[in-house]
C-alpha cells in the first residue's frame, strides 16, 4: 500500500543519517560517491527555509493586500464621462478593468489587442467597472462598461463628486444653490461660495443633531428614569400604599415638567429643520436630469478632475478623520466606525482586566502552591485542551451561563422595575468581556506558568532564607520577575480576543448600537449595553450590505483599522514588557 | 582559653575532639537522619555547634553537607518528599517539633548560597529585604541597617555611591558579599554558608575569607567548603562527612594534621574526593 511504502522509505532515509560520517570519511579523496541526498542535510535546510519563506510570503501578501486597498481606498479618484456607441453617457469613477468571457457567442474577430489566445473558445473582452453613483436616479451604484462599446472617454473639469448623507454619492454638475431665497447659479457661482455654503450647512446639521441627539435624548432619559422610579416604588410598597401614591404624584409632576421641556425642544428642532430645508442645491447628472438636494445632506463635494495633489490629500485626510470620529450611516457602508473602534477597545481592555488576575492567580496556584502530581498534570492538560474548543462554543456558553443565568438573576434582584426588558439578562459589554476572558484564559495560564517556571529557584530560596513567607516571596521576588512573561501571555490573549468575532455575535455585539458603552449619564460605564465591534463590522459591511461593491473600500479600511488597533495595543504592551525586562536583566557578571 | 575535650564516641562511629567555645553550644543535632523520598541522605548525624565559632563542613561531593546545612533552617521543607528523624535543637528548641514557626526560625539564621543570588533590585533594597518582610518601612532604619550590614560585609566603600543601582550590576564577588550583607542584615545568630566561594575568583575568595574572619565571634558560622586550605584557614572546628555519615568532628588543626580516622586522613591529604 502507498502509505506503508512512504513510511518505509522515510525510515530508510533516517537510517542513512548516522551512517553518513564513516562513509564520507572512507570516500574522502576519491570522487564523491552518489550518497543519498538526505545524508547531506542541505535538502532539508532548503525545505525548512522554503516552508518558512512560503509562510512569510503568504502573510506579507495578505498584509500588502490589506494595506494597499485600505490605504488607497480614500484617495479621490478622477471622474470620467464615457460616451457609448449608442449615444448614452456614463459618468463615474473607474474602479477597475478586467477581461472576461462574454456570454453570447460574439461573431467575428473582436479586439485584436489580445489575440494571443489561440484556443477556440470565446475571445475574452475588456470591461471597466464605473462607480456611477446617483442611486436615487438610476437604482444602481455601479455599472460595467464594455470596452468595445465605448466611443470616447473624457474627463470634464466641471464634474463634481458629491458625498451625501443618503443615497450614496452623486456624480454630476452643480446647477445652482438656493440660500434661503437668494439663488446663485451658473457661472456666477464660485467654488469658494459653494464650499462655504456646504460648510455652513454642516454647522446647521450639527446644531440640529445636538438638539435631537443631545437635549431631547437627555429628556427622554430622565423621563425613563422617572417612570422606572415609579415602577420601583410600586414593586416595593405595593400599588395601594401611601408611598406609591406619593410617588405617583411626584411622577405626574415630573413628567409634566419633562413633557413641557420636550415639546419646547421639539418645536426648536422643527424650526431648525424647516429653516435648514430652505438651503438647497440643484445638481444635474451627465444626461441633464436634475436633482434638488438639501445642502445639509451634502457631506463633502469636490470637482474631481480639477484637484491638485495637495487638495486630494486634504480630502483624503478628511475622509480618514470622518472614518475615525463619526458614526456609521447608510447601513454602515458609509460614515465612520468610531463606535466600533471604541467598542473594540473598551471590550478588549475589560477582557484584559478580567483575564489577567484570573489567569495569573490560577497559574500561581498551579506552579507555586499545588503539590506537583498527577492531578496537577491532568489540570494542565485540560487547560491546554481548552484552547482547542471552537470559539462559538464559548459564545453559546456565555449566552447561556452569563446572560441567561447570572444576568437574569441580577435583573431579578437589582432591576426588577425594568422587567420584562432585560438589563443584564441579555448580551452586553460585561458578558462579552467575560466570555472572551474565558476564551483567552488558557493562553494567560500557560504563559504565566512558563514565566514562573523560568524564575530561578535560587531567588526563591534566597528570599525564603531571609525569613519571607511564601506569599511574600511570590509577591516581592517571583511575580516581578515573571512579569515580562506574564505580559507576553496577556499580549497574546489580547490579540486573540480583539480579533475574535464569532462568540461576540451571541453575547452582545450588534450591527448598530444606539449608544456608546461609556457616556456622560450616570453611572458612566454601562456594562450591560450592547456595543459595536470592528470584527463584526467587517462581517456586517462585507456580507450583509445591499451592495458589496460599495462596501468593499469600507471592508478594507475597517480591516486595516482593526489590524492597526491590535498592533498598537500589542506595541504598547511590548513596550511595557521590555521596560520590565530591562529592569531584571541588567548587568550580570 | 577554649580547650579540646578528649576524643569520645557519641554516635555510632563518629569521633569527636571538638574545640569548645566560651558560650556553650548554639545547636545540638541528635541522631539526625534525612530521606529524599526513599533515598537516605543523612545517617544518624550527631553534633553540637559551638556558639561564636566557625565550623566547617567538609567531605566529598554528594556526602550530604548541603543537606545537613539546609536542614538547619529547614530549607529542605521546599522539596517534596523529604522526611527526617532524630532531633535538631537550636537554643534548646526542637526545630522539627510540632508547632514550630519555620519563618521565625529562618529569621534567626542567615544563609549564603553557592551561587550569588542577589534579587533584581537596588543594592539597598537587597540588603534590607529581611526588614521589608518584617514590615519595617521607616526609611532611616532601613538606611542605617543597610549601611551597618554593608560595612559588616566589607562592601560599603565599594558601593556607597551606587546604593540605588541594580544589584545585578555588581561583580560576582561583590554580589556574594552583598548576599552576606543581606544575611546579616536581619540580625541573625547563625550564619549558614554553602560553598560561598566556589563561584568566585581567588581575589574575591580571599576577601570573603577575610570577611569570615572578621565575623567570627559576632556570629556562629557554619560553612560548607570544598577547599581544604579554606577550611583550615577560617574554621575553628571541622566536621568531616562521608556518604551521609559524620565521620570525624573536631579541632580544625587536628583534623588537617593528625586526624584520628584513616578516612579523614585520606580525604584531607587528597587521596580521594
Ligand atoms: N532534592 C534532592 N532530591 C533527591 N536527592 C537529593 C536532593 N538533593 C540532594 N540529594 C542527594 O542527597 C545526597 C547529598 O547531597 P548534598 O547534600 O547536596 O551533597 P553535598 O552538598 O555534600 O555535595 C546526594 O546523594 C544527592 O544526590
Ligand atoms: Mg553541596
Amino acid at each position: 500500500m502507498v502509505p506503508t511504502t512512504t513510511k518505509d522509505r522515510s525510515e530508510g532515509r533516517e537510517e542513512a543519517n548516522p551512517r553518513t560520517p564513516p562513509e564520507s570519511r572512507s570516500t574522502s579523496g576519491k570522487a564523491p560517491k552518489a550518497c543519498s541526498l538526505s545524508a547531506r542535510g542541505e535538502p532539508f535546510l532548503w525545505g525548512f527555509g522554503g516552508s518558512l519563506a512560503i509562510g512569510i510570503m503568504m502573510i506579507l501578501g495578505f498584509m500588502t493586500l490589506i494595506l494597499w486597498n485600505g490605504i488607497a481606498a480614500f484617495y479621490p479618484k478622477p471622474l470620467q464621462v464615457v460616451t457609448l456607441r449608442d449615444g448614452t453617457l456614463v459618468a463615474g469613477e473607474p474602479i477597475r478593468t478586467e477581461s472576461f468571457q462574454p456570454q453570447e457567442e460574439s461573431p467575428g474577430k473582436g479586439d485584436k489587442e489580445h489575440g494571443e489566445s489561440p484556443s477556440a473558445g470565446p475571445i475574452p473582452a475588456l470591461r471597466t467597472l464605473y462607480r456611477i453613483g446617483n442611486f436615487d436616479l438610476y437604482n444602481e451604484d455601479f455599472r460595467w462598461v464594455l470596452e468595445s462599446s465605448v466611443e470616447k472617454t473624457a474627463t470634464p473639469p466641471d464634474l463634481f463628486f458629491v458625498e451625501r448623507l443618503e443615497w450614496g454619492p452623486f456624480v454630476g454638475t452643480v446647477q445652482s444653490i438656493d440660500l434661503a431665497g437668494s439663488q446663485i447659479g451658473g457661472p456666477s457661482l464660485s467654488t469658494n461660495e459653494l464650499y462655504s455654503a456646504v460648510e455652513q450647512a454642516a454647522e446647521r446639521r450639527a446644531g440640529i443633531r445636538s438638539v435631537e441627539r443631545g437635549d431631547i435624548a437627555a429628556v427622554n432619559y430622565e423621563m425613563e428614569e422617572a417612570r422606572l422610579a415609579l415602577k420601583k416604588a410600586g414593586l416595593k410598597y405595593g400599588p395601594r400604599s401611601p408611598e406609591y401614591q406619593a410617588a405617583e404624584k411626584g411622577y405626574a409632576d415630573r413628567s409634566a415638567v419633562l413633557a413641557e421641556r420636550y415639546r419646547a425642544l421639539e418645536a426648536r428642532a422643527h424650526e431648525l429643520k424647516s429653516q435648514d430645508a430652505k438651503f438647497t442645491i440643484t445638481l444635474a447628472d451627465v444626461s441633464g436630469r436634475e436633482k434638488v438636494q438639501k445642502l445639509s445632506d451634502v457631506v463633502r463635494m469636490y470637482p474631481a478632475n480639477l484637484l491638485s495633489v495637495f487638495q486630494k490629500l486634504r480630502i483624503y485626510a478628511s475622509r480618514w478623520w470622518e472614518l475615525l470620529s463619526q458614526e456609521p450611516r447608510e447601513a454602515n457602508t458609509e460614515g465612520g466606525i468610531m463606535p466600533a473602534i471604541f467598542g473594540t477597545c473598551v471590550m478588549t481592555i475589560f477582557m484584559a482586566l478580567a483575564v489577567a488576575p484570573f489567569g495569573v492567580v490560577a497559574a500561581l496556584y498551579l506552579r507555586e502552591y499545588a503539590r506537583q502530581g498527577r492531578m496537577v498534570s491532568a489540570v494542565r492538560i485540560g487547560i491546554n485542551n481548552l484552547a482547542g474548543i471552537p470559539s462559538i462554543v464559548y459564545g453559546v456558553f456565555g449566552l447561556g451561563f452569563f446572560a441567561y443565568m447570572i444576568g437574569a438573576g441580577i435583573d431579578g434582584l437589582l432591576f426588577p422595575e425594568r422587567l420584562p426588558n432585560p438589563t443584564y439578562g441579555t448580551g452586553g459589554l460585561l458578558w462579552s468581556s467575560l466570555t472572551l476572558a474565558l476564551l483567552t484564559v488558557p493562553v494567560v495560564i500557560v504563559a504565566t506558568e512558563e514565566a514562573l517556571a523560568a524564575v530561578p529557584q535560587s531567588s526563591r530560596e534566597g528570599s525564603l532564607a531571609c525569613g519571607a513567607s511564601k506569599w511574600q516571596t511570590v509577591k516581592y521576588i517571583v511575580l516581578p520577575r515573571a512579569m515580562p512573561g506574564i505580559m507576553t501571555g496577556l499580549i497574546l490573549a489580547m490579540a486573540r480576543g480583539a480579533g475574535e468575532v464569532a462568540p461576540l455575535m451571541l453575547v452582545g455585539v450588534v450591527k448598530l448600537a444606539p449608544e456608546l458603552p461609556i457616556d456622560h449619564f450616570f453611572p458612566y460605564i454601562h456594562l450591560e449595553r450592547s456595543f459595536m465591534h470592528l470584527g463584526f463590522h467587517i462581517y456586517d459591511v462585507g456580507f450583509q450590505s445591499r451592495n458589496s461593491e460599495a462596501a468593499k473600500p469600507m471592508v478594507f479600511v475597517t480591516t486595516l483599522v482593526l489590524i492597526t488597533l491590535i498592533a498598537v495595543m500589542n506595541a504598547a504592551a511590548i513596550y511595557i514588557r521590555n521596560r520590565l525586562k530591562r529592569k531584571f536583566s541588567a548587568g550580570g557578571f | 582559653m577554649p580547650e579540646t575535650g578528649p576524643p569520645s564516641v557519641r554516635s555510632e562511629g563518629t569521633i569527636y575532639h571538638v574545640k569548645r567555645g566560651r558560650e556553650g553550644t548554639v545547636m545540638e543535632i541528635e541522631d539526625f537522619c534525612l530521606w529524599y523520598e526513599l533515598a537516605q541522605a543523612l545517617f544518624n548525624v550527631s553534633m553540637g555547634v559551638e556558639k561564636g565559632l566557625v565550623t566547617a563542613l567538609i567531605g566529598p561531593s554528594g556526602c550530604g553537607k548541603s543537606t545537613l546545612l539546609r536542614s538547619i533552617n529547614r530549607m529542605n521543607d521546599l522539596i517534596d518528599g523529604v522526611k527526617v528523624s532524630g532531633q535538631m535543637l537550636v537554643e534548646g528548641f526542637d526545630i522539627y517539633g510540632p508547632g514550630v514557626d519555620v519563618i521565625a526560625l529562618r529569621k534567626t539564621m542567615g544563609m549564603v548560597f553557592q551561587k550569588p543570588n542577589p534579587f533584581p533590585m537596588s543594592i539597598t533594597d537587597n540588603v534590607t529585604y529581611p526588614l521589608k518582610v518584617d514590615g519595617i518601612t521607616d526609611k532611616r532604619v532601613l538606611a542605617q541597617t543597610a549601611e551597618t550590614a554593608l560595612k559588616a560585609a566589607a562592601l560599603w566603600d565599594e558601593v556607597k555611591d551606587r546604593l540605588h543601582e541594580n544589584a545585578l550590576g555588581l561583580s560576582g564577588g561583590q554580589q556574594q558579599r552583598l548576599c552576606i550583607a543581606r544575611a546579616v542584615a536581619g540580625d541573625p545568630d547563625v550564619l549558614l554558608m554553602d560553598e560561598p566561594c566556589s563561584a568566585l575568583d581567588p581575589v574575591a575568595t580571599g576577601k570573603i575569607e577575610d570577611l569570615i574572619d572578621e565575623l567570627r565571634g559576632k556570629y556562629t558560622i557554619l560553612i560548607v567548603t570544598h577547599n581544604m586550605q579554606q577550611a583550615a584557614r577560617v574554621s575553628d572546628n571541622t566536621a568531616f562527612m562521608y556518604l551521609g555519615r559524620l565521620i570525624e568532628y573536631g579541632l580544625t588543626s587536628t583534623i588537617f594534621t593528625n586526624p584520628r580516622v584513616e578516612k579523614t586522613m585520606e580525604y584531607v591529604t587528597g587521596r580521594f574526593g
